[in-house]
């Protein structure tokens, strides 16, 4: 026996990243025994009710709170008047062009009210209850003003304004011009020249991010210190914005997002409410509480999408195509949040897709109208850019008489072509759509379906087959600061982590990207293991509070793995480089002459000779035996600031059987084969394919938030605004590429909006193939039985929808729900 | 959300619950499952003064035969009813609707009674009541009164119960000779709804259908029998062509809403295909 052989080594550890470990957090979050705002009871807490504008624009007249005031419990009722001159304007940070027009938003209504929903005064009530009934005391008085509520009609010839001291309805006009940014040829020119030129107007429906968890809010003051807790996925970005709107400085005052139940963008947000509960708490000195219903949510929490789409591409006969150009408008609904402006920039850059254009221009108008804020909704942007850059594809493809698949591979990226700098001038990191598009075909069972397609249709069956494709990419990772600086963007993208190393060896990983659902303490925790060589469950990540992870910029954008997971391994890497140091001078060796697998320092070329991390750690906390000169600590934080964007892609099929009868779809097959760069969970991300199916499905087929004649959001309660369940859903049949992102450590490129950026367009592409040939076009989203039925019996795309909400539930809309109905509006129909 | 303040009465006999709605003032609701009450109090839709809790009322609970009828106790929940031997053996048409009835947790705490006497038109199971020609006992201090299916459904969630009054019991007849059943539902999401839905009952006799019922659900303000479709299948002979030509009156006398999921003119296609499909399963085609 050979003395290496006769070292007492353990195995090392088992690598971890590529592991489908089940998520560690799930057992607490699932049963709901854990940290939710709303399960939150302080001593003394007082809770809020808001009282909420019944109609879509009207100027207040009058407020009479006297009756609510003496209401049973009711400790002090505020209107906007109350608070206007500490509340502020819920921030904007993405001011897209020097002149955009940002009206301003109170988070109480003081003059006028521009939609459904919006408070009007708040109620503070020593319980829940009695802040709930005395809602209903607070008489308010409207002057009805004409409501927006149709883009096209609003940028056209002497609109009525949503917002009369604005000069126009438009807030914005942002543009992206390739022959201007020297990125590709002058657009108007390749469209003069070109031979064939496809145009079309899409419209992207309105959708509510639907989140699990409803949003709440707990502030605690103590002193001139303020905490609070909010269901929130931006605590560092909130914690910022809430000292700027309401002057309590940001060093007192302290955001905790606790365990977050969803988020889906929903969360990206300063909301009204969390700006109320502060100025509420700082002016009485107690705590309280605000816990919103699913109804406040569906009206009131920031919608997404909502734009109309006129796409021109332009083609020679042959199928090269030559130029794209867009011209959006973006409903930003009543006011400017957060980011809602930057939505549809974020999709500026995405339109052209995966495909080589000469000549690309990008036009967007944000369009204010009475409704709901629209911002960011999974994908933010992309959904949209790649919904039209992959319908107008397929429009392409019927006019050449082209195969759409085979259209898109004349025209995609080929695998040696990368680094690839596109028209719109990203440069795309990596990836083969090719083989990603081959795997999908086998995993949908192509041939047979396209042979099964052709036997319908020769059999003229009622039921109709057709097969729809999405080979898309989007942008991750968001995002690097410089970048963001130059679209004008009010904060960087970096991401923070430190590691703590305690004394038992145990591990303590600090993030700043905040985590609502997503899996971060399972995936950091296995980074952290194979990184330091430390067993996973060793491993504890914090997050969420910024007193705990001071530096952060938090989650969305499919950027926590791709950004905050790359500054976490940058942190261990510099744990381990000082550990090394210790190890050095514990092992009397040099440095240079170290090896560290498996957790563990050895002297290369001493058998026997070896210290563990472990080990290290508990010698840094006695610090009684520590190298001269250094301090005592093997502790590290790093922050990540990427250089470019990550581009995952992916090849996305669906086969769907189309009733001509009732015009009912329903998905047959679905497969997907996603390139997301190095996968570190396989569990997780399974998981965020599926979900993001369910959403991107729910758009083209589901969801929709409707509003009626007066802007009363007939969608109010989940009987109208069909969220899908399992139910409704396929089996999916996902599968992967791995083309490493080169731009962090852990070659990842994002995996949360995938799924839901690339199906939608899929779903839709495979029902008109299932009915174009019986002269069906286009059919408006979401796809609902009738709208599928006329298209097919009438012409047209399906048309609108009736705006009552259905009858059923007792017709269960109400104020709350909705908002108060005319005869015009015809709410509720014939209930 | 939470509802208004209400009186809250718990009895553990019917005639504990007549007293109890007497005494309960101006607005009373009888709670049942609260499938449907509790959100509608919860959206504040409804305020009532009190509610009448029966869910302590065994005698309103199971289904028992009797003779030529079986008799479900308007308190069974949905998954009790789905899951008896009679009403599979004498009503399967009931066991198949009520399956399509939003959720397992709704089935699990749902009741039939409650279902019926709550009189939503989009509810599945009033057309199947109508189409099996049940009968509805409803007891009042004055004591017990039976109306047919036909009268109990009066207007838009309204049945001939009357103030004061409490649906007990549902008796279904049990249908002699061949009888073939379908419950044809249409809608978007499988927990929604329905947005029109047809349900059939076909007695067949040497190759014809000697008698067709038809319940529409969600073609009016009350649950509505196809009766042009009844009539001309009435003695037809069973084939595909002449069920799909009377399937064509289906939305005859008819008055359906339009809503987001269906304006009338739709919902009135709807009710022609389905019926197609419901008689042509009911008649084992």
């Amino acid at each position: 026996m050979t003395a290496v052989e006769d070292r007492p080594t353990t195995e090392a550890p088992e690598r971890e990243v590529g592991k489908a470990r089940r998520r560690k957090e799930d057992a607490r979050l699932i049963t709901g025994r854990t940290t939710w705002t709303d399960n939150m009871v302080l001593p003394g807490m007082l809770h809020l009710a808001v009282v909420r504008s019944p109609v879509a624009h009207a100027k207040i007249s009058s407020i009479d709170t006297s009756v609510a005031q003496e209401a049973p419990g009711v400790v002090a009722v505020l209107t906007g008047r109350d608070v206007a001159d500490e509340q502020g304007s819920i921030p904007c940070a993405w001011p897209v062009t020097p002149d955009m027009v940002n009206p301003g938003h109170p988070s109480i209504a003081v003059d006028e009210v521009n939609h459904v929903g919006e408070a009007v005064a708040v109620i503070v009530a020593r319980s829940k209850a009695a802040a709930q009934d005395a809602v209903e005391l607070v008489d308010v008085d409207y002057d009805l003003l004409p409501a927006v509520l149709d883009m096209e009609e609003a940028t056209g010839q002497d609109p009525d304004l949503c917002h009369d001291h604005l000069e126009s309805n438009r807030s914005f006009h942002f543009v992206f011009d390739g022959g201007e940014a020297g990125t590709g040829a002058d657009t108007d020119q390749v469209f003069a020249d070109a031979e064939v030129v496809v145009s079309r107007r899409f419209v992207q429906q309105r959708l509510i991010p639907a989140f699990m968890e409803p949003r709440s809010v707990v502030v605690q003051p103590q002193g001139d210190n303020y905490t609070m807790w909010s269901s929130t996925q931006v605590p560092h970005i909130l914690r910022i914005m809430l000292a700027m709107v309401t002057g309590v400085p940001e060093h007192k005052l302290r955001v905790v997002a606790p365990d977050v139940g969803g988020g889906f963008g929903g969360k990206l947000q300063v909301t009204p409410e969390e700006v109320i509960s502060l100025l509420v708490a700082r002016r009485l000195g107690k705590p309280v509480k605000w816990t919103e219903t699913r109804s406040e949510s569906l009206m009131t929490a920031h919608h997404g999408r909502d734009q109309i789409q006129y796409i021109d591409i332009a083609s020679d006969r042959e199928g090269n195509v030559k130029g794209l150009r867009c011209r959006i408008l973006a409903d930003m609904g009543a006011y400017l949040r957060l980011v809602s402006p930057g939505v549809p920039v974020l999709g500026a850059f995405m339109f052209n897709g995966i495909y080589k254009f000469d000549a690309y221009r990008f036009e967007c108008d944000g369009v204010f109208t009475n409704k709901t804020p629209t911002d960011a909704y999974r994908g933010a942007g992309r959904p949209e850019a790649t919904f039209a850059i992959e319908r107008i594809m397929d429009e392409l493809a019927v006019e050449l008489g082209m195969d759409p698949l085979e259209l898109r591979r004349k025209n995609w990226i080929k695998a040696e072509e990368f680094p690839f700098t596109t028209v719109a001038g990203m440069t795309y990191d990596s990836g083969d759509y090719e083989t990603a598009t081959q795997q999908a075909l086998e995993l949908l069972g192509y041939d047979e379906l396209r042979a099964e397609q052709q036997r319908r249709r020769e059999s003229n069956d009622p039921v109709q087959l057709g097969i729809g494709f999405s080979t898309f990419t989007e942008m991750c990772g968001l995002a690097p600061s410089r970048v963001l600086g130059s679209l004008s963007y009010g904060a960087g993208g970096w991401e923070h982590a430190a590691i703590r190393m305690l004394p038992t060896g145990k591990v303590e990983v600090v993030t700043g990207s905040t985590p609502h659902g997503q899996g971060h303490e399972t995936a950091w925790s296995q980074l952290v293991a194979d990184r330091l060589g430390v067993p996973f469950e060793d491993v504890e990540v914090l997050h969420g509070d910024t007193s705990v992870a001071p530096r952060g910029l938090d989650t969305y954008g499919s950027r926590s793995l791709v950004v905050g997971g790359a500054a976490v391994v940058n942190a261990a890497e510099k744990v381990v480089a000082k550990a090394r140091r210790v190890a050095a001078h514990l092992l009397e060796a040099s440095e240079d002459d170290l090896d560290y697998t498996g957790g563990k320092f050895s002297v290369r070329g001493t058998p026997g000779s070896e210290v563990s991390i472990q080990e290290i750690a508990l010698a840094t906390f006695a610090a009684h035996n520590f190298p001269e000169g250094v301090e005592p600590s093997i502790d590290a934080d790093a922050t990540f600031d990427p250089e470019n964007f990550s581009f995952p892609h992916g090849t996305h099929v669906c086969a769907m059987e189309v009733d001509t009868e009732t015009g009912m779809v329903k998905i047959r097959k679905y497969a997907c084969v996603d390139d997301v760069g190095t996968i570190v969970n396989p569990l997780i991300v399974e998981g965020q394919v599926h979900g993001g199916l369910a959403q991107g499905i729910a758009q083209a087929l589901f969801e929709e938030a409707v509003y009626d004649a007066d802007g009363n959001l007939t969608t109010g309660t989940f009987v109208d605004y069909l969220v899908p369940s399992a139910a409704d859903l396929p089996h999916f049949d996902t599968g992967n590429t791995v083309h490493e992102a080169p731009g962090n450590p852990i070659g990842a490129k994002g995996v949360g909006e995938a799924g839901c950026i690339a199906s939608t367009p899929a779903v839709v592409n495979a029902a008109l193939d299932a009915v174009r040939h019986l002269g069906v076009r286009d059919i408006r989203m979401p796809l609902t039985p009738e709208r599928v039925w006329r298209a097919l019996h009438d012409g047209g795309d399906g048309g609108d929808r009736a705006t009552a909400g259905t009858n059923a539930y007792g017709g269960a809309q109400t104020e709350t729900t909705a908002g108060v109905s005319t005869p015009q509006s015809a709410l509720g129909g014939d209930r | 959300m939470i509802p208004a303040a209400f009186e809250y009465a718990r009895p553990t006999t019917v005639d504990e619950a007549l007293q109890a709605i007497a005494a309960g003032g101006d607005d009373v609701k009888v709670l049942a499952g609260g499938q449907s009450l509790i959100p509608v109090m919860r959206l504040r839709l409804a305020a009532p003064e009190t509610v009448v809790d029966l869910g302590r009322v065994a005698e309103l609970r199971g289904v028992r035969d009797d003779g030529d009828a079986i008799v479900i106790g308007a308190m069974t929940t949905h998954h009790d009813v789905m899951t008896d031997p009679l009403v599979q053996q004498y009503a399967p048409l009931i066991a198949e609707a009520t399956e399509t009835v939003a959720d397992r947790q709704v089935r699990a705490r749902g009741t039939f009674g409650g279902a019926l006497v709550h009189a939503d038109p989009a509810g599945d199971l009033p057309a199947v009541a109508l189409a099996l020609d049940a009968e509805f006992v409803i007891a009042g201090l004055e004591g017990r009164r039976t109306v047919s299916a036909g009268e109990f459904f009066v207007d838009y969630l309204t049945t001939a119960v009357e103030e004061g009054e409490l649906l007990v019991e549902i008796r279904v007849p049990k249908l002699a000779g061949e009888w073939g059943m379908r419950y044809e539902k249409f809608n978007r999401v499988a927990q929604a709804w329905s947005i029109v839905a047809v349900a059939a009952v076909v007695r067949r006799e040497n190759g014809h259908i000697a008698e067709a019922r038809i319940g529409l659900t969600n073609m009016g303000s009350t649950p509505l029998r196809a009766t042009a479709v009844e009539a001309a299948l009435a003695g037809a002979q069973a084939s595909p062509e002449t069920i799909a030509a009377a399937a064509r009156s289906a939305a005859e006398g008819t008055s359906p809403s339009s809503d987001l999921n269906a304006q009338a003119d739709y919902r009135e296609h709807l009710a022609q295909v389905l019926t197609r499909r419901a008689v042509t399963a009911a008649a084992g085609l």
